[in-house]
């Protein structure tokens, strides 16, 4: 009884806790412009559906795609474990699946425990991807202690959580076998049965074991729901909406300012009337400028790297790193929405996106070659961002290289970025 | 098609304005969009030529703007300057349809891109097709083949993709279609088509130089040219005709290798 009590008090703290963190970061996405991403919803939930539940980009590097797909679909089928755990804990029940599963049952819990050895497996491969092989990926500038740390104990909890399974299942077992207690059989073992011979032979220090491995993996659960996000790791959540939310339009295809379109109608018809305009800046200087798409993305990113092993700029050595544009815009969101909540609404800490976290350097080396939009396995899209920043820079501060401005100055003059006369365009014809 | 036949065979090609066709009352067809690179750079203009000695030989009714044509704006809007993209785009369509243009084929990826993708959001809109999906539709119909001309037979051949064409609008298998009637060794580069690794010059940088690095980006694209052993690199877009030409001289391997647009192979193979 006294259990139950526990459970339920450090369940519902959890999962409030969980919730204030998660309508935080859903109050500092909501600081960006709007967009409108509402359309065609028929395609929006087809790529969610092959991009993020069929990890239908992941595999475009097969053996992280596949060890992916095995932990992806571990921690989402082992979670119909997790419904049983929650039950029996707040009922004081014990595998209260197994009498109306019969013997659906058993084939479940086996299925489970193949699926917890490979997810364990996974997460070992991908420690020594990350510490031993040191692949390059997971490596650069951008990637300082704490992102690195971060990759870490997510697959040393996810080890944890495994282990603390799979010993439960195997001290579980062995009670059953000895027709102890309340331990029914109930579930077939095919892993842990490998265990049970590294346990003691003793039914009282079975249960301590069994008790505590419980107790250990649900509240390890929990611990690590609330770690999420803090973590590069929400994008298990975010993954979803920001597939659905993605750019339907070819990669190629820059939205228009639509600020400027009006402008620009004014001055070739002096007739037309823009309408009243809400008085934003043109393009991006900080993250309140971004769009609410933008600032999804820079939470839903989990800082694989992809985009920066495939950008052109970062491969020849240039200082643009398209996951630092995404790191680094979550890490100022996170600034400005924690200055918020301490200092209110009109609070400015004359710090912004621009200089303080990313530099201009990084922004003029992009070749908007969208190979980063292309290589990210849930849509995210830096590109977008550095467009927008480049906006800002040129249209606000007049701040474009000097070289780009006499292309300006050309296309302004001539019709063309080079400085030839409109009049020899046709040249080529004689 | 006897009048462009004749002309075809003296070599000559005949370009008529939109102005020469609206004075006499015709409409071409299709409108061919030179770009700022197809009319002032000198290789580009080959390019150019060859498009033009293409729609003259399979006799498609054609006319360029001549000296009415402008930017796109496409190097001002990706180099973050939307106002004069704007006021490129919206003077553009104001001459395209003053002409009441309806098809577009352009020689360039960006045009491309720009007239067929963000166009239309500024009222202008037309079907754009890439020269090497025009050479692609002439193909498949059978108005254009291998022959006649020089021979590519069993050369080793690789497509660069540019990143305009590919990735941004996914167009990967019109410009092989083009080379895969020459009966060459086709062969592909490491990094292709969605994985293609761009030439350097994208997003205004062809007109700036790079910011510092270990190299330049059509450097490090030359090595995927030479690890994959081709004697012709390929391409559809004359932006990265000029980052790919510079990457063969620096490497010194303008003996070994040849970089040659879709339209140039397309001409040289129908000795055109």
């Amino acid at each position: 009884m006294i259990g139950q009590v526990i459970f339920i008090i450090i369940l519902l703290g959890a999962a409030y806790l969980f919730g204030k963190n998660v309508a935080k970061i859903r109050r500092n996405i909501l600081l960006g412009r709007p967009v409108n991403r509402s359309d065609n919803p028929g395609e929006r939930w087809r790529t969610m559906a092959r991009v993020a539940l069929g990890q239908s980009k992941m595999v475009r590097r097969p053996i992280a795609g596949v060890l992916h797909i095995l932990v992806y679909a571990g921690f989402v089928i082992i979670n119909i474990e997790v419904l049983e755990i929650l039950i029996d804990g707040i009922f004081g029940s014990h595998r209260i699946f197994a009498a109306p599963l019969g013997s659906l049952y058993g084939l479940l819990i086996g299925g489970f425990e193949v699926l917890a050895l490979l997810v364990l497996l996974s997460c070992v491969v991908f420690l020594i991807r990350r510490n031993i092989i040191r692949l390059k990926r997971f490596s650069g500038r951008e990637m300082t202690a704490w992102p690195k740390s971060d990759a870490n104990y997510i697959l040393i909890i996810e080890i944890l959580l495994m282990t603390a399974f799979l010993t439960m299942n195997a001290a579980d077992y062995k009670l059953q076998v000895l027709h102890f207690g309340h331990y029914i059989k109930a579930g077939n073992f095919p892993v842990s049965t490998f265990l049970a011979p590294l346990l003691s032979a003793k039914a009282g220090t079975l249960v301590i074991i069994e008790r505590s491995c419980w107790w250990f993996h649900i509240i390890g659960i929990l611990a690590f729901l609330n770690y999420l996000p803090y973590s590069k790791h929400f994008h298990i959540l975010l993954a979803f909406p920001n597939t659905y939310y993605s750019k339907l339009e070819p990669k190629g295809q820059f939205s228009n300012m639509s600020s400027v379109t009006n402008e620009v109608k004014a001055m070739l018809d002096p007739a037309f009337v823009p309408p009243a305009a809400d008085i934003s800046r043109f393009g991006a200087k900080d993250v309140t400028d971004l769009t609410w798409k933008n600032l999804m993305d820079a939470y839903t990113c989990t800082e694989c790297g992809r985009c920066t092993s495939v950008c052109p700029a970062n491969i020849t050595g240039k200082l643009l790193s398209p996951r630092k544009i995404m790191m680094d815009t979550r890490d100022r969101l996170t600034e400005v929405g924690n200055n918020l909540d301490k200092n209110g609404k009109d609070h400015t800490d004359d710090k912004s996106l621009l200089d303080n976290y990313i530099t201009r350097e990084e922004l003029w080396a992009c070749t908007t070659c969208n190979a980063c939009v292309q290589a990210c396995p849930v849509n995210i899209d830096p590109l977008n961002i550095i467009m927008q920043m480049r906006q800002y820079v040129v249209m606000e501060e007049s701040q474009a290289p000097s070289s780009l401005n006499n292309m300006f100055g050309n296309m302004e003059n001539n019709g063309a970025p080079w400085k030839y006369s409109q009049a020899d365009r046709f040249n080529w014809n004689k | 098609m006897t009048d462009s036949m004749s002309d075809t065979l003296n070599n000559e090609i005949i370009v008529p304005t939109m102005a020469q066709m609206a004075a006499e009352g015709k409409q071409p067809d299709i409108l061919f969009w030179v770009g700022c690179a197809g009319s002032f750079d000198e290789r580009a203009q080959k390019i150019t030529r060859d498009i033009c000695k293409i729609l003259q030989h399979v006799g498609i009714s054609f006319a360029v703007l001549g000296t009415e044509e402008s930017c796109t704006g496409d190097p001002a809007k990706r180099a973050g300057n939307e106002f004069l993209f704007q006021m490129q785009a919206m003077a553009n369509i104001q001459v395209l349809d003053g002409y009441n243009i309806k098809k577009i084929v352009t020689g360039c990826p960006h045009c491309f891109n720009t007239i067929a993708n963000e166009y239309p959001g500024l009222g202008g809109n037309y079907e754009v097709v890439h020269h090497s999906q025009l050479i692609q539709q002439l193909i498949n119909e059978g108005n254009l083949k291998a022959e006649g001309g020089e021979s590519f037979k069993g050369r080793r051949i690789t497509f660069h993709d540019p990143c305009y064409l590919g990735r941004g609008n996914n167009v990967y298998e019109a410009p092989r279609a083009a080379l895969e009637v020459l009966d060459a060794d086709l062969v592909e580069m490491k990094r292709c088509k969605s994985n293609g690794l761009c030439c350097g010059a994208g997003g205004a940088q062809m007109f700036k130089e790079p910011e510092p690095g270990k190299k330049d980006i059509n450097m490090e694209r030359m090595n995927d040219v030479l690890e994959a052993n081709a004697q012709v690199v390929a391409s559809g877009c004359p932006f990265c005709m000029t980052m790919l030409s510079d990457g063969v001289k620096h490497t010194e391997k303008e003996q070994e290798i040849q970089v040659l647009d879709i339209a140039e192979i397309t001409v040289r193979a129908n000795g055109l």
